[in-house]
């Protein structure tokens, strides 16, 4: 256990002190893109280890970054602000999707079609009401001049860097809170057995749906950081059915059930976007969710724990070198 | 302390269980017999909060608990156990207790829950190593799983739903043996449901037999083992447990 709490301690401080020696803009960029959509799959498996399985993510993550920019553009709150009111938004959306589908128990394919409906809705909101977000056009937050630590707006790559680390950081230690918490039992309970979870004494509904409001929260906060990030928004990169599906992708063929799986799909998903870009330019628009559609389809059937969950399987399963008991 | 009136559950057109009332003292076993689909599991289901009632109340302490959510129901302080188990296969058998420990009893303590699954599962005889598997069990070893999890909720009425076939004549003996051992050693009231009579009429203080969803005799084991609406019931399809029975109630307990 010593030796493992080490390993993370010194995989942490290299990335704490990578950017400090190596500053390659394009690099940087890359890894807090990574940084900031492996917290959004991340947010996603919470609830998606546990078999509930949501497409209505991408509605979350839209409702995080169009909140936060448009109380900023129209209002001129602050994203420390804005970030928590938009989270509670996205967390009181949840709340109204999820309530009803657990109290009257619609689960498997049908909870998957509700919230695919929810991914819809709040695409068709963000379209809908072009005039303040911009539509399918894209919306932008109002620049400040130079970096400005109250509008959450920095030009330098290191800032956002250490920010997006931190909060992914924060995701896996959620995420590692939930997997030692008696709420990862009951979880695991009701997604085999709802009626024998609930004689255990185990409150189905509210179990599941703390479990929803944690990951609609932190996925709020992914579509929020990406926003400021990014300063640059549309329905296509932050919301929207094709959102939650990469989420469902990359969580799969990362690994479900292992606290770094998700990261590990997101680095795949953006390498293989920007491979994609960079090799084949503008010919392979959208070829990375034909790709995604592919693999995802390869990875259910001969991978189901993904990547790195195979890869932890394996060394498991491995007898132990001699010497050691 | 528990006191049934008028319960009823339909099925679409269908009545499962028909106008029961019956009662259950505090430290007694009541045995409910009654053959296949005579509507002994619903009864549970509904005491249980699993299903809700068609009409019909159900008092538990003194409260109405009849379409209470299961987890309340359970919290209030009854415990149940499924015919089939219903083992969670995700996790260990000590987790499985574990997880009946912390949300049965309400007290969402971990050491509580911890040491609620050591003392339910040293009960029913199994083994409390942390990581042993649901998947090495055998249908003996479920049946005491699944008591396990219901004793860990801390019920002060257990429900046990016992009435499987696949377990020989001594296995069903020391399921005898265990339930008169927790209403004895824990003082939990019990109300045990089998089809068969045998070994459940030297048990119970009382009988209660149901057949196609109404109650049709109810008293000591003797009596009802003697009542001819009874051995009406199970002539032809289980006479012989029936006599086996009525002969197994008149035997002096413990021998
Ligand atoms: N959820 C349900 N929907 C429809 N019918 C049901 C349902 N549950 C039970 N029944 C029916 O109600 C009747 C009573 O079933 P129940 O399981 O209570 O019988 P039982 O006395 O427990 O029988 P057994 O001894 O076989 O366990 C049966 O005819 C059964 O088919
Ligand atoms: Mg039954």
């Amino acid at each position: 256990m010593n030796s493992r709490n080490a390993a993370w301690a010194t995989g942490l401080a290299a990335l704490i002190a990578l950017p400090f020696v190596y500053r390659e803009p394009y690099h940087l960029h890359l890894l807090v893109l990574i940084l900031i959509w492996s917290f959004a799959y991340t947010s996603w498996s919470i609830m998606g280890r546990f078999g509930l399985v949501s497409l209505g993510h991408g509605g979350f993550m839209g409702v995080g970054a169009y909140v936060t920019a448009l109380l900023w553009n129209h209002l001129g709150v602050s994203p420390w602000i804005g970030i928590p009111l938009s989270m509670v938004a996205a967390g009181a959306l949840a709340l109204v999707v999820a309530y009803p589908c657990f109290r009257f128990r619609i689960t498997g394919h049908y909870f998957v079609l509700v919230t695919l409906a929810l991914s819809g809705i709040v695409l068709q909101v963000i379209t809908a009401t072009r005039d303040y977000t911009g539509g399918s056009l894209g919306y932008t937050p109002n620049r400040t001049k130079g970096s400005q630590l109250l509008a959450l707006q920095f030009d330098d790559k290191v800032t956002w860097y250490l920010i997006a680390l931190f909060v992914w950081v924060m995701g896996l230690l959620i995420w590692r809170w939930v997997d030692r918490s008696m709420s990862r039992y009951a979880m695991e309970a009701i997604s085999e057995d709802e009626d024998a979870a609930a004689a255990a004494g185990v409150n189905v509904t509210a179990e599941k749906l703390k479990i929803t409001l944690i990951s609609a929260l932190m996925t709020a906060l992914a579509g929020a950081l990406y926003c400021q990030y990014q300063m640059f928004i549309s329905p296509d990169t932050v919301s929207g059915i094709a959102v939650s599906l990469q989420m469902v992708f990359a969580v799969i063929v990362g690994g479900l059930y292992v606290s770094l799986g998700p990261t590990v799909g997101a680095i795949i998903t953006i390498l293989l976007a920007e491979i994609l870009r960079i090799g084949f330019g503008t010919k392979a628009v959208g070829w990375d969710n034909l790709v995604y559609g592919v693999l995802l389809v390869v990875f259910i059937i001969f991978l189901p724990k993904g990547i790195l969950g195979s890869i932890l399987d394996r060394f498991k399963t491995q007898p132990k070198p001699s010497g050691t008991p | 302390m528990l006191t049934v009136d008028g319960l009823v559950k339909r099925f679409g057109g269908f009545t499962a269980v028909n106008n029961v009332s019956f009662r259950v003292e505090q430290g007694e076993i009541l045995g409910l017999i009654g053959p296949n689909g005579s509507g002994k599991s619903t009864i549970f289901n509904m005491l249980s909060g699993t299903l809700t009632p068609s009409a019909g109340s159900i008092l538990f302490n003194g409260s109405e608990i009849g379409g209470h959510p299961p987890h309340r129901i359970i919290n209030s302080g009854i415990g149940r156990t499924f015919q089939i188990p219903r083992p969670f296969h995700r996790l260990s058998i000590f987790e499985n207790v574990a997880l009946a420990g912390y949300y049965g009893q309400g007290s969402h303590s971990r050491a509580r829950a911890d040491e609620a699954a050591e003392r339910a599962l040293a009960m029913v005889g199994l083994s409390t190593d942390r990581h042993a598997s649901v998947d090495g069990l055998g249908a003996a070893g479920l049946k005491k799983l699944e008591l396990a999890k219901a004793l860990a909720t801390g019920p002060k009425l257990l429900l046990a739903d016992e009435s499987l076939g696949g377990l020989d004549e001594t296995e069903m003996d020391q399921a005898a043996e265990m339930l008169r051992k927790i209403r004895d050693e824990l003082g939990i009231t019990i109300i045990w449901v089998e089809h068969i009579m045998g070994v459940l009429m030297r048990v119970v203080d009382r009988v209660m037999v149901l057949d196609h969803g109404e109650k049709i005799s109810e008293g000591l084991p003797s009596a009802v083992a003697g009542d001819p609406r009874v051995i009406e019931v199970y002539l032809g399809t289980d006479a012989d447990s029936s006599q086996a029975a009525a002969a197994e109630a008149r035997r002096p307990a413990g021998v």
